[in-house]
């Protein structure tokens, strides 16, 4: 709630809390664009004619009355039988979780990577080590980060927060698609938080982006 | 060409070392961490070869962070000699390379070939387009500020493929003088000086043979 000034929602019904929309994410982000210098933002959710999201954007004028802007953005509501579809996938059992390194080196090393590879192999263990590798007919490239820290996670089960028993110096494991992974550090366009990275071994990469309230998760499944 | 003082160590155990090996995968390699450099902040290199049958091994470290390359090498392709050798060259210029600058970004690329005129008379230095636009001319007078050495026995005019020479724009960007000379059969032979951070000089050489699809009937 520390993001908005104003916030008021009512759900489908008292149980069900919650709307789902769908939407086309360019049009959305083309209405944000004129949102730039703005001196305030709404966002509506009205049917009128078909159900939109309305984005009114005050923007600064040299007139005493300001200018407001509004896009009309048409938005799918999605059924409540379909929302099981869309439930938030939940922290996977991991084997290794870890601090991503520097999102500035990750994404230069990456992006030359996507130029020699299709699939980039993330590997990180325990000790706070990650490395990223590619490897074709041409050429073989390993960048290796040190020092990162893996972040400590109390859990309900003993296994994840002990590392007693399990060997700090092995490595998780998984191969993912290489534009998947620049696509997601070429999105960042401020310094997070917190960033890190579950890794659960041939399976799933799991990475948390905290900007202050806000958490990005993306997952990336393992290529076969 | 790069002299051995420009890195820090240098060590090769046979006598030359030859192998061929992918630009643009090397280029990618040599600009893993990016290519604008933080102030402050630098790439270290380390390459290593073990010789035949081996990748090519680089090494870069950047606050920290190490990545390693392995680049495949393959047989190497026979060199183009074109038998460019000093004591025939008939004409030389030595020009500071930011009289060339805008010339080379402004040339007509709808021409097909770039012709040069050397002559010990007027117009001493002429680089002619002949594009879809109609032909363009640039002269460099042999007083010039510009003309650090003007050595022109006897006028040539040759014509070189535009493409040919395109790339060596780039050099020229990064170049400080540059040495223009062709010999008795018009190749052409283009020497970029260059001057890195260090102070340290490595020159780029371009050699260019002419155009053969003129005869000298036209010219």
């Amino acid at each position: 709630g520390n993001v908005f000034d104003e916030f008021q929602m009512e759900g489908v019904a008292s149980e069900h809390n919650e709307i789902y929309l769908e939407l086309v994410p360019e049009n959305l982000s083309r209405a944000l664009k004129t949102a730039q210098s703005a001196k305030a933002v709404k966002i509506k959710l009205t049917n009128k004619h078909c159900p939109c999201l309305r984005v009114s954007v005050e923007l600064p004028s040299l007139s005493s009355s300001s200018r407001i802007v509004t896009h009309d953005i048409p938005v799918g509501l999605i059924p409540r039988r379909l929302w099981n579809d869309f439930r938030e996938p939940s922290v996977p059992d991991f084997d290794v979780s870890i601090y991503l390194p520097v999102l500035k080196t990750m994404k230069s090393v990456v992006e030359r990577m996507k130029n020699l590879s299709n699939s980039i192999v993330i590997e990180a263990n325990l000790s706070g080590e990650m490395n990223l590798k590619i490897e074709t007919d041409l050429v073989s490239v390993t960048t290796h980060f040190k020092d990162l820290g893996n972040p400590p996670w109390a859990s309900e089960d003993g296994c994840q927060s002990s590392a007693e028993g399990r060997d700090l110096e092995s490595m998780a494991e998984a191969r993912i698609d290489i534009k998947k992974l620049q696509q997601l550090l070429a999105g960042q366009q401020v310094n997070p938080t917190k960033a890190l990275c579950n890794i659960v071994s041939k399976r799933i990469v799991h990475f948390i982006l905290l900007h202050e309230d806000v958490s990005l998760q993306y997952f990336i499944p393992a290529l076969a | 060409l790069l002299q051995a003082e420009i890195f820090q160590e240098f060590a090769v155990q046979e006598e030359s070392v030859t192998f061929r090996i992918n630009l643009s995968v090397l280029l990618d390699c040599l600009t893993i961490f990016g290519t604008s450099s933080l102030p402050g902040a630098s790439t270290a290199l380390r390459m290593c070869y073990r010789g035949y049958g081996y990748p090519l091994t680089l090494f870069l470290e950047e606050g920290g962070v190490v990545t390693v390359c392995k680049i495949n090498t393959q047989e190497p392709d026979e060199l183009l000699d074109f038998d460019f050798c000093s004591t025939n060259v008939v004409n030389k210029i030595i020009l500071q390379s930011e009289g060339l600058r805008e010339a080379f970004a402004e040339l007509d690329m709808t021409s097909e070939v770039l012709q040069i005129t050397m002559s010990p008379d007027k117009p001493y230095f002429r680089l002619s387009t002949f594009g879809n636009a109609g032909s363009a001319h640039l002269d460099y007078p042999r007083d010039s500020d510009l003309m650090e050495a003007f050595h022109c026995n006897r006028t040539q005019t040759n014509r070189y493929k535009i493409s040919l020479l395109k790339p060596s724009t780039k050099a020229l960007a990064l170049s400080c003088k540059v040495s223009i000379r062709t010999d008795a059969q018009g190749f052409l032979s283009l020497q970029y000086m260059i001057r890195n951070e260090d102070g340290q000089i490595c020159f780029v050489e371009y050699y260019c043979c002419p155009d053969e699809d003129i005869t000298e009937a036209e010219l």
